[in-house]
């Protein structure tokens, strides 16, 4: 039994989030939205960003899925508030990194975001943990209600 | 009668006799694909060692021997499902394949605007998603046999849901997400009543109880051969050969003609009409081959040994608490679909693995099924007769720790 890979996975960051996701709301005056879905999961949420110039200046999320999908949403919404669009892309390109296993830039500490990264020796629920950031990739690239998938 | 030899039975399944994340592995996943003997494995080597060559098409040695071993596998699928003619059983890819052919040669052509298609509540995608097609394409509406909360069709109303709209039902004879054993006989007859024809959807009813096409009276039957112990990519369809005669060909090509010209083509009879191309010839061997296993295990003992396996599993199951089994029907086959309040299926698949454990986790492909259950998804345990009650053991104690690890 491989417990200690579990808990590379489950690590109480991720238990935490999951059970109690921060920013887990509606927005109603929302810039910017997106829906990710996984269809093969049937994992679906929207998030949502208030853009002000280049900084975002309110994100959340709404929908269901695993508690690696809903934990990695949460983190999310917690790192993105607040940074430029220019900061948030250095970190979504770091998290990409970190959860495919290709290598880490040492210039950018990731914080708590770092346990996102046990998912790289579970291949199979790494769409899991990018649906979200997928997502909102996709919600700040567009002016309207866009759709992603991570199959 | 003697109960089921398993451990010599799993000699047979090399594949079962490994490690997984270094434990046992427990292959609990039988109702989306099985596994195969040793007596397939060999047929299908057997057949590429010695004797592959195309069929119907030489006159030589080798091409004898593929065309005699494909028609004979053909036989022994006629013997399987008791068919009355060999010429009734198609080949096909899959049972997708099968509905799909159905779909656009049989039932297509008849379809007006107002006419109505009827399946049920808890098909799986494959046969949803073909009918809404050819609906699409004509106007004909999709109507839809509804179920209760123990997963078991309610047929209250199917005489109002069969009326003279209907011009064809299809239905699965067991239910891949609850496991349900539907009462087509019944069905059936009541649809004859009305003169509609009837497709049963078997590929989760041949592994695990006989069939008997005649008896049943159905007018199509379609099954896959890798839910039934066979290789992947080979399927059959059951027609009875009055209407497979008088259907057109779904797909053209080499092998379902008897002549070619550019002003006009003469297609061959039954069942080549229906098997154009070079079809899969190996696939078809290890189909053979597989049935003849079932037999050799004996339908009625590994259905009873399944059953025991269904029984114990559920009973330790639902002492668990947070578990809600999904499907709950009288008359089902070993297919055990649960969810663990507050985890995510795929929470438990991941956990599970770790524990060598494989199960199904997601919506099945039935993800009617799930919204009428008020879910997303579900995690999903499924028995062969190959699997041991060790294993049911195995599967409980990794959900109680699944449970620790979400508490």
């Amino acid at each position: 039994m491989n417990n200690s890979h579990l808990r590379d996975l489950y690590q109480q960051m991720i238990m935490d989030h999951n059970k109690k996701p921060r920013n887990f709301r509606n927005m109603v005056d929302a810039s910017h939205l997106a829906h990710g879905n996984n269809p093969l999961c049937g994992d679906a949420l929207i998030v949502y960003l208030k853009l002000n110039d280049d900084v975002i200046e309110d994100v959340s999320f709404q929908g269901s899925g695993c508690a690696i999908s809903v934990a990695s949403a949460s983190l999310m919404t917690e790192a993105l508030k607040g940074k430029t669009l220019a900061k948030a892309g250095d970190i979504y390109d770091e998290v990409h990194r970190q959860m495919t296993g290709k290598g880490t830039d040492q210039h950018l500490s990731l914080g708590k975001l770092k346990v996102l990264g046990g998912v790289k020796g579970f291949p199979a629920r790494v769409k899991c943990a990018t649906l979200s950031w997928h997502t909102v990739h996709a919600a700040i690239d567009s002016e309207c209600d866009v759709s992603v998938t991570t199959e | 009668m003697n109960s089921l030899d398993v451990l010599a039975i799993r000699k047979d399944f090399p594949i079962l006799n490994q490690q997984v994340n270094g434990i046992q592995l427990a292959y609990l996943d039988n109702a989306a694909s099985s596994q195969k003997s040793v007596q397939v494995i060999d047929a299908i080597t057997e057949y590429y060692r010695r004797d592959n060559a195309n069929v119907h098409r030489g006159v030589h040695q080798l091409s004898q021997r593929s065309t005699d071993a494909y028609e004979a596998s053909r036989e022994k699928v006629r013997n399987f499902i008791n068919a009355k003619f060999d010429k009734e059983i198609i080949f096909v890819r899959g049972a997708t394949e099968a509905i799909n052919l159905v779909a656009h040669s049989f039932v297509k052509p008849q379809l007006n605007p107002s006419d109505e298609i009827l399946i049920s509540h808890m098909e799986h995608h494959a046969n949803i998603v073909p009918w809404q097609m050819i609906c699409e394409q004509t106007g004909a509406q999709l109507k839809v046999i509804p179920m209760t909360l123990q997963g078991e069709l309610d047929l209250s109303n199917l005489d109002d849901l069969l009326n003279n709209k209907t011009k064809f039902l299809s239905i699965c004879h067991v239910s891949n997400a609850l496991g349900t054993v539907n009462p087509i006989k019944n069905i059936i007859t009541k649809a004859h009543a009305k003169n509609i024809s009837v497709l049963i959807d078997g590929a989760q009813a041949v592994p695990h109880m006989t069939v008997n096409v005649q008896d049943l009276n159905c007018d199509f039957y379609v099954f896959s051969g890798h839910k039934m112990f066979a290789p992947t990519g080979i399927g059959a369809l059951y027609g009875k050969q009055s209407l497979l005669e008088d259907m057109a060909p779904w797909q053209g090509g080499g092998d379902m003609i008897l002549s070619v010209s550019f002003e006009c083509t003469e297609y061959n009879e039954i069942p080549y009409k229906f098997e154009a191309g070079t079809p899969n010839i190996s696939g078809s061997i290890g189909l053979g081959a597989a049935i003849d296993y079932i037999n050799k295990v004996g339908i009625y003992r590994l259905s009873k040994h399944e059953q025991n396996l269904l029984v114990s599993a559920t009973a330790k199951l639902q002492a668990i608490e947070g578990i809600k089994i999904i499907g709950e029907a009288k008359e089902k086959v070993g297919v055990l679909s649960f969810t663990l309040k507050g985890v995510h299926s795929h929470d438990i698949g991941t956990i599970l693995d770790q524990h060598g454990i494989a199960i199904r986790t997601g919506h099945h492909c039935a993800q009617p099924v799930m919204k009428f259950f008020g879910i997303s998804d579900a995690a999903r345990a499924s028995f062969a007769f190959y699997n041991t009650m060790d294993e049911v053991d195995a599967l409980i104690q990794a959900i109680k720790k699944v449970r620790e690890l979400f508490a």
